[in-house]
């Protein structure tokens, strides 16, 4: 048995120690939010926040998890809510199937980084694709969230 | 959590009466299936498929177009709201599942908006309607003293009564003929025309929203299946020894080839319990192949051998005035050959679909954009009849054309027959990119006269590239009419003019990519256009305009006009918004492009930079002319997506094949646009009040011309063929 803290929630669940956490979350625990796109970690869907650093599940064998703390795109995080709230407010999603782990690539950035410049930006969303290309409204909801959070 | 909710085809319609657009407009009964609860302790009134309203005044509407980003699931319904004068905050949406009662269900062509327009309006019409009566016959006075205002229907006295309380009478009333219908007039919309925001964003956001790749049923098996990977090649043997050791594997099994368009393209699926060990397992079998006749496909030959046949007089596509008499007496001439790869689609999310046979019924959902089409696949290959199956429509994580094919709904719904289990097949990434539809291969040669004024004088524009129609009938070998029209329509005053195909015979399945037959052509005539600016020292803006010449109704022999007016307009608008002219950064230039595709008028202006010979895109202006818009909000962000789309395929879009089978593999070699390349995408919205055209697709022929013609300003250096990433300039 594997145990697994997930957005603040223990889960065991009995797996090959090998399966990627990925895999783990989606069809073992049940979660759905975080996607499959690539499976080589390349594309960033799968992104989850494995104590408060981003990583691709796709590629951690789910062993290398126990005992961190995984947060999901259902999970909470001030961060994470304040993006959300941007992501409406600009109307970023298109087909919205990436987004989950450009939140989760954004909350990181943000987590460590108060004021990100357009590079940090790129810096830290380069490993996040979106096939609909709304990479535009995702830079910006960013800002917006900033701004907000230095005027509150 | 929030899947779509779908409506049950056995919803029973008491009273039919055909729309224009084949809507069956009246009924009585529940939006919801038989398997979902309606709201308890509510009353509710139906007027027509798409609209349900119940007593405590909240409203049903139903989407019946797919979202995969097109913003249809809020466009559609605003319409009906609209006319209907329902308050968008007592809304919510249900999406349809495939049937033929809802009307043409295919999310495909850029034509949602443009089919469902008016028969949405119509559906709110019809609401309005009877909800004005209801209330007359309440107060006992004529219907002419009623009118519709926000969820509300107000006397002249001023008395007023909320939608929701009139449904006890509503729902015994007839639907009003068409000629007692009344419209709004298009000053007092509400919603149409303005930006509204997505329905679904929230769910986007939070990860909530379901996705074909998220349903789960219980017991759920996962299947991942092996597919030859040379198209059309069977199993001739295999082993499943390895396989069935990995952990969770439950069972292997070979499933056939169907020989359909959108049929199964056979192979050895595993089946598991997890999809990890079902990828696992797939990785580990061996298996024998018989390739095929498609093995002989090797895409860099295959370029040279379609070059050659555009090199030669080909089949006449269109022949107008007198083509060699134009070249013969010509000043100069200019002749170029383009050459464009193959491309996937290569949505976000894979294909995949989970299918549950039970007995002589099956139920499907999937990220599917066509669910009529995969009804009757299911049917077909059931042999059952079109009420034994459900499709349930799920959000889809991008389209782009592929999930148009329900190839996959079909081989979910064979192996949950075969092993008596609900089942989700999901595609790897691999899998999506070796084994799509893929945008066809092409090779173009075009070639112009100019006289001593350097206004053009001919224009010959040959092309051999397989045909989609290669998909439904094996075997053609040249381009189809659909396929030619974007080159014979060349909106250009020019007075000898002929289109040529050369042959091209298919070697994998071909398919429509959001642009299609656009993207080639789009590119060419571009680029080539830009071209004669420069043969006639010409400014390329003013030589274009001068190129597309007076305003006119171009004859395409078709019902909706080609306006030469509208396409100069769009041209210069981005010009004027992007500033033509005006003294650029040192290393930076200007190209642009127009196209008209989907009946909608696109130009870009793209701004780019060359820096250690590599491309930078900085700015991209881009405006349309779609007619009536319905949301402002989905039109400018279907812009800016194709930017980003555009600028895909022109730097990294390439498939290639070698002995037959595809060489790219996943998103490291099918390269994407990331975040450190964007452009600022610049868009205007034409105000118009024409009829609704396409949105989706037709930004995106523009964006990959523009960057070449930009990056000839300022290298001096044309590229005719993609992706700008073989010559090492990304």
């Amino acid at each position: 048995m594997i145990s697994l803290q997930i957005n603040g929630e223990k889960h065991s669940i009995d797996v090959a120690p090998k399966m990627p956490l990925l895999w783990a979350i989606r069809d073992i625990v049940g979660l759905t939010g975080t996607k499959y796109g690539c499976g080589i970690g390349v594309c960033g869907s799968c992104k989850v926040l494995l104590d408060n650093s981003p990583v691709q599940s796709c590629m951690i064998p789910v062993s290398a998890a126990e005992g961190k703390n995984i947060t999901t795109i259902e999970g909470t995080s001030k961060n994470l809510q304040l993006l959300q709230n941007s992501w409406e407010a600009l109307n970023v999603p298109q087909c919205g199937f990436c987004q989950p782990g450009q939140l989760i690539a954004a909350t990181a950035l943000l987590d460590k980084n108060e004021n990100p410049t357009d590079e940090d930006i790129d810096e830290a969303m380069i490993g996040n694709i979106c096939r609909c290309g709304t990479y535009q409204r995702i830079r910006k909801a960013i800002h917006r969230t900033v701004e907000l959070k230095k005027q509150s | 959590m929030k899947s779509i909710k779908n409506i049950s085809r056995r919803s029973f319609v008491k009273s039919i009466g055909l729309a224009s657009g084949g809507l069956i407009l009246a009924c009585n009964t529940s939006v919801f299936s038989d398997k979902e609860k309606a709201p308890e302790n509510l009353i509710n009134f139906n007027p027509n498929l798409f609209v349900q309203l119940n007593s405590d005044g909240s409203v049903i509407l139903i989407a019946s177009r797919s979202e995969m980003g097109n913003g249809v699931r809020t466009s559609l319904p605003s319409v009906i709201a609209d006319e209907m004068e329902a308050d968008w905050s007592k809304i919510t949406i249900q999406q349809a599942v495939g049937d033929k009662k809802y009307g043409d269900q295919n999310t495909d062509g850029s034509r949602s908006i443009r089919y469902l327009y008016e028969p949405m309006r119509k559906m709110g019409a019809i609401a309005k309607a009877m909800l004005i009566a209801a209330a007359a016959q309440k107060w006992e006075v004529p219907t002419s003293e009623c009118s519709a205002e926000n969820h509300f229907i107000i006397h002249t006295s001023g008395k007023k009564v909320g939608f929701g309380d009139l449904v006890e009478i509503a729902k015994t009333l007839e639907v009003p003929s068409d000629e007692k219908l009344t419209y709004k007039n298009s000053k007092d919309f509400k919603y149409i025309g303005k930006h509204l925001k997505g329905v679904d964003v929230k769910e986007y956001s939070n990860g909530s929203a379901i996705f074909g790749l998220d349903k789960r049923l219980p017991n759920i098996k996962f299947v991942a299946i092996a597919r030859c990977p040379v198209t059309f090649g069977t199993v001739k043997s295999f082993d499943k020894t390895r396989a069935l050791k990995v952990a969770g594997v439950l069972d292997v099994i070979e499933i056939p080839r169907i020989e359909k368009p959108f049929g199964a393209l056979g192979g050895v699926a595993v089946i598991a319990t997890n999809t990890w060990a079902a990828f696992k397992g797939k990785e580990a079998l061996k298996i024998d192949w018989d390739f095929g006749d498609n093995k002989v496909y090797d895409s860099e030959k295959y370029m040279n051998q379609i070059t050659k046949n555009v090199h030669k007089p080909g089949k006449a596509g269109k022949d107008i005035g007198n083509i060699n008499k134009a070249f013969k007496n010509a000043t100069k001439t200019i002749e170029s050959t383009f050459q464009l790869p193959h491309l996937a689609h290569a949505p976000m999310e894979v294909p995949n679909a989970v299918a549950w046979v039970q007995g002589a019924t099956c139920e499907v959902w999937a990220p599917t954009q066509d669910p009529q089409s995969a009804r009757k696949e299911v049917m077909d290959y059931l042999a059952t009849t079109e009420d034994n199956v459900t499709i349930n429509v799920t959000f889809l994580g991008g389209g782009f054309g592929r999930k148009s094919k329900p190839d996959y709904v079909v081989e979910a719904v064979m192996v949950s027959k075969a092993i008596n289990a609900p089942v989700q097949v999901v595609w790897t990434r691999e899998d999506d990119i070796k084994h799509g539809y893929f945008h066809t291969v092409s090779a173009q040669y075009l070639k112009a006269s100019l006289d001593k004024n350097g206004k053009v004088t001919g224009w010959l524009h040959r092309f051999a590239l397989p045909s989609i129609v290669s998909t439904f009938q094996p075997g053609v070998d040249f381009a189809a009419g659909f396929e030619i029209s974007s080159a014979a329509n060349v909106p250009f005053d020019i007075e000898n003019l002929k289109v040529e195909v050369g042959q091209a015979p298919a070697h994998v399945r071909i398919g429509w990519l959001r642009s299609v037959i656009n993207i080639p052509h789009g590119f060419s005539i571009n680029v080539f256009a830009d071209e004669l600016a420069y043969a006639a020292n010409k400014d390329p803006l003013e030589f274009r305009l001068n190129l597309i010449g007076n305003d006119r109704i171009e004859d395409t022999n078709d019902p909706i006009k080609y306006d030469t007016a509208r396409l100069k307009n769009v041209l210069k608008i981005a010009a004027k918004n992007a500033d033509w002219g005006k003294q650029l950064p040192e290393g930076h230039a200007y190209g642009l492009a127009v196209h008209y595709s989907f009946y909608s008028y696109v130009a870009s202006v793209v701004e780019v930079s060359m820096k250690n010979n590599k491309v930078k895109v900085h700015n991209v202006y881009t405006v349309i002319d779609c007619g009536t818009v319905v949301n402002k909000d989905t039109v400018t962000a279907q812009m800016e997506g194709a930017a980003i789309f555009g600028m895909q395929l022109a730097y990294y879009g390439k498939i290639t094949a070698k002995d037959g089978a595809i060489e790219q593999n996943n998103y490291n070699d099918y390269k994407m646009i990331r975040m450190n390349e964007i452009p600022k995408v610049h868009v205007e919205i034409v105000e118009s009040a024409e009829k609704p055209t396409g949105v989706g697709e037709p930004g995106v022929p523009v964006i990959a011309p523009a960057i070449v013609n930009a990056i000839f300003k300022i290298t001096g250096k044309r590229y005719y063929n993609l992706p700008l990433s073989d010559y090492d300039l990304i």
